[in-house]
């Protein structure tokens, strides 16, 4: 199988382009979707961490794995959350661009 | 051995990728070999698989990785398994599959999403693929949901209308509720059996000692009566039927190859495959049976009355699909696993051909679906006619076309189980049922196709010059399917015309007979040809009454609907659908929009927006006015407050140091 150190290449890589897409892109939907990649590298990594580290115990072999459930059902909550407020921005601005979306700022 | 299994569901799935990635670049013509080519592909390598089923080796197997692994708990790998009955479903999958792959090259030529119509379809074959070929529950679910994903996508295809996104959410949703049931079937199967293998759940000893044992919870209920209601409900959902049949008819938004490769000839009879995959377990729970056997007859009627009076060509042709798999649970709750499974692949053939020659006028006629706006076509189309005709008489079951033995073999299931050793008023009531049935197939069948084909044209004036024959792939995909359709019987003639029923043999569904005496054997014949003449005469009425009543007694038929009284309501019924979805609307929708309007009222308005978010600006607000009177500028005023400021600290620090403190 794979080392932990080419695992972790491929956690910081789609972290970072999950960091881009946030950054850089303007529709609401693909920075959502990219909030989704960086939750899903660090799954990866937390999986990773565990199989190495994980020491004999049951919970202790899983316990990435079990916290990646973790992540993936609050990641699961966030979704919907952000997805509806994207109905609501969209039902009241006509508009999923991020950068027309600046009524907040004074 | 060597096997090659993966390639079967990759080889649509890299077509989907290359063409869902770059697609929009290829143009339709490389978009159409790759979407073609990939199911072709993955049926060339189905068949030589399944030539490598030889008698001795009956199953091939692939281990391609171990997925959830926690040791001696669960072990579920990714491992697919390619029998009998999967090998009948791959065939069925990819080359009916390839066929309508075919015909959309011609049916959706010019359309602006014709790359990402291909890439789903080649997912949905994927996906499809998966399903039947999965070892495990856990992985026919990673099919089984992605099936409904595709499904959803096609249907809301043209998503630029309104109504095709709601009819794909509605699939969705359903199907969902559906998937619960299945979920829930999963997880009693971890409970009770400790795994999710196909081996483990249909080894009938282990069975046996489940089915003593309660349901996890429920000590009333047996355990594997409740595990396989659960996966019948699942089933409901994917299978369109009651209570769960309302997405059907209105997936008929999607494009029409789509309705027939999905919605009539594959995915909705996964849940036929579910329960014939768990024969055993099944077989395992009488209550459960009956239900099926209930559910199944029910649905075959009710679907069958309400395609009486659809006038949208596609809604008849669902109603009747809908109908079709009332008839293969029927066959199954009657325990005649092989029938349901020999009749999903016969309606596989003769539905496709429907779907596809009811696609092939639709296309003529210029996208007009409603039967009242057609009329004479045989002149203009007999090509198309010729195939519609060849259809219809093999979904009436008459000989010697597909529909014939295997409805043939159904009702005989059923009327074994009315009239044979250790009969039951329950099942005469559902034979009666299914019996009537095959009637009302063969009447609004032929209703459709007089509607289309025969009588007085009432083609619109400006479209009439324009309808022409389909030519080319769409063509050839009817022609294909007609001879499936005329042949396909053959492949399960029962013993008493000549033949050993191949396909129940080859799937090992087949439940021998041979163990009977020559006395029983003999009764076993006589009932076999009474209810073979007897739904012969059933089918054939239905045909000849229908060609009567829409056309030379046209006259009867309209005073009968129009002028009495129970003729009138039973039309109302029909056309309205049962209100079923009027029902639900009511019963499920309203009371969550209820529910919803007060959560958005009590909770979020008056809880957060008003009590927590303002009410704590209130609140800082009137502190701060309160606040705000003390300062007044009035300097003696200022000293007062300080000095009782200072009184009251001296009056504490006395009372301390005076000892009461300590």
């Amino acid at each position: 199988m794979f080392s932990i150190t080419t695992i972790l290449y491929l956690t910081a890589s789609l972290f970072c382009i999950g960091i881009y897409g946030v950054l850089a892109r303007r529709n609401i939907i693909v920075v959502l979707m990219s909030l989704e990649l960086m939750l899903n590298a660090v799954n990866l990594a937390l999986v990773a961490f565990g199989r190495v580290h994980g020491t004999a115990s049951f919970a202790g072999e899983h316990s990435g794995q079990i916290f990646t459930l973790m992540v993936l059902a609050v990641a699961a909550a966030e979704a919907a959350i952000g997805l509806s407020l994207l109905l609501v921005i969209w039902r009241r601005w006509h508009s999923i661009d991020v950068r027309k979306l600046s009524r907040m700022s004074g | 051995m060597e096997t090659k299994l993966l390639w079967i569901p990759l080889l649509p799935f890299i077509g989907f990728l290359l063409n869902g990635m770059f697609g929009k670049k290829f143009g339709p013509r490389v978009v159409s070999w790759i979407g073609c080519l990939a199911p072709l592909g993955a049926l060339a390598v189905t068949y030589s698989s399944w030539k490598q089923l030889t008698g001795v080796v009956d199953r091939l197997d692939q281990v391609v990785f171990p997925w959830i692994w926690l040791e001696g708990i669960l072990e579920i790998p990714f491992k697919l398994t390619f029998d009998g009955l999967s090998a009948t479903m791959c065939l069925v999958i990819t080359g009916v599959g390839s066929l309508i792959h075919l015909y959309s090259i011609g049916y959706m030529r010019g359309d602006a999403g014709y790359h990402r119509y291909f890439a789903y379809l080649n997912l949905f074959t994927a996906f499809m693929l998966i399903l039947v070929l999965a070892d495990n529950l856990l992985l026919m679910f990673v099919g089984w949901e992605g099936v409904g994903l595709c499904s959803y996508l096609l249907i809301g295809f043209w998503f630029e209308d309104d109504a095709n996104c709601v009819a794909g959410k509605k699939a969705f949703i359903v199907n969902r509720i559906g998937d619960f049931g299945f979920l829930l079937g999963m997880f009693l199967c971890i409970v009770h059996f400790g795994s999710l293998d196909f081996g483990v759940l249909t080894d009938r000893e282990i069975i046996a000692g489940v089915a003593a044992s309660s349901a996890w919870g429920m000590p009333a209920v047996g355990a594997t009566t409740l595990i396989t209601l659960l996966f019948f409900f699942g089933a409901t959902g994917k299978s369109a039927q009651i209570p769960l049949h309302v997405w059907l008819p209105d997936a008929m938004a999607g494009p029409t190859p789509v309705s027939a490769l999905i919605h009539a000839a594959t995915m909705v009879t996964s849940g036929i495959y579910l329960c014939c995959r768990l024969m055993p377990l099944f077989e395992s729970s009488p209550v459960c049976m009956a239900v099926i056997a209930g559910i199944g007859a029910t649905t075959a009627l009710f679907a069958a009355f309400i395609a009486f009076s659809q006038n949208d060509i596609k809604k008849v042709l669902a109603y009747s699909t809908v109908s079709q798999l009332g008839y293969m649970f029927f066959a199954i709750g009657m325990g005649a696993f092989s029938a349901a499974l020999f009749h999903l692949v016969t309606h596989a053939f003769f539905k496709a051909l429907l779907f596809l020659g009811s696609g092939a006028v639709i296309h003529a006629m210029h996208h007009e679906q409603d039967m009242r706006k057609m009329g004479g076509l045989r002149k203009q189309l007999p090509f198309t006619h010729m195939m519609f005709l060849i259809g219809t008489l093999a979904i009436a079951g008459m000989p010697p076309f597909a529909g014939f033995f295997s409805k043939d073999e159904i009702l005989f299931s059923g009327f074994m189980n009315a009239f044979g050793e250790g009969a039951s008023g329950q099942a005469q009531i559902f034979w009666g049922i299914s019996f009537l049935t095959a009637g009302m197939t063969a009447f609004y069948m032929l209703r459709c196709l007089a509607l289309t084909f025969w009588g007085e044209s009432r083609v619109a004036p400006e479209t009439v010059n324009k309808v022409h024959e389909p030519g080319g792939w769409i063509a050839f995909a009817l022609f294909a399917l007609a001879i499936a359709s005329t042949v396909g019987g053959f492949l399960g003639v029962p013993a008493i015309l000549g033949g050993h029923n191949v396909i129940g043999h080859f799937t090992g569904l087949h439940v021998e007979t041979s163990g009977l005496s020559a006395a029983a054997l003999e009764t076993h014949h006589a009932m076999e040809w009474t209810s073979m003449i007897l739904s012969l005469v059933m089918a054939a009425g239905g045909l000849v009454l229908g060609y009567f009543f829409y056309g030379s007694l046209a006259d009867v038929r309209k005073s009968l609907t129009s002028e009495n009284p129970i003729g009138q309501r039973l039309r109302h019924l029909s056309g309205n659908k049962l209100f079923v979805d009027e029902l639900y609307h009511k019963v499920v929708v309203r009371p969550i929009e209820i529910l919803s309007w007060l959560l958005f009222f009590f909770i979020d308005r008056l809880l957060i927006d008003w009590i927590l978010v303002e009410g704590t600006a209130l609140v800082t607000r009137a502190t701060g006015d309160f606040f705000r009177r003390m300062q007044t500028g009035f300097i003696p005023g200022y000293l007062m407050t300080f000095g009782c400021g200072v009184l009251v600290l001296l009056y504490i620090l006395l009372n301390i140091l005076t000892g009461n403190g300590s």
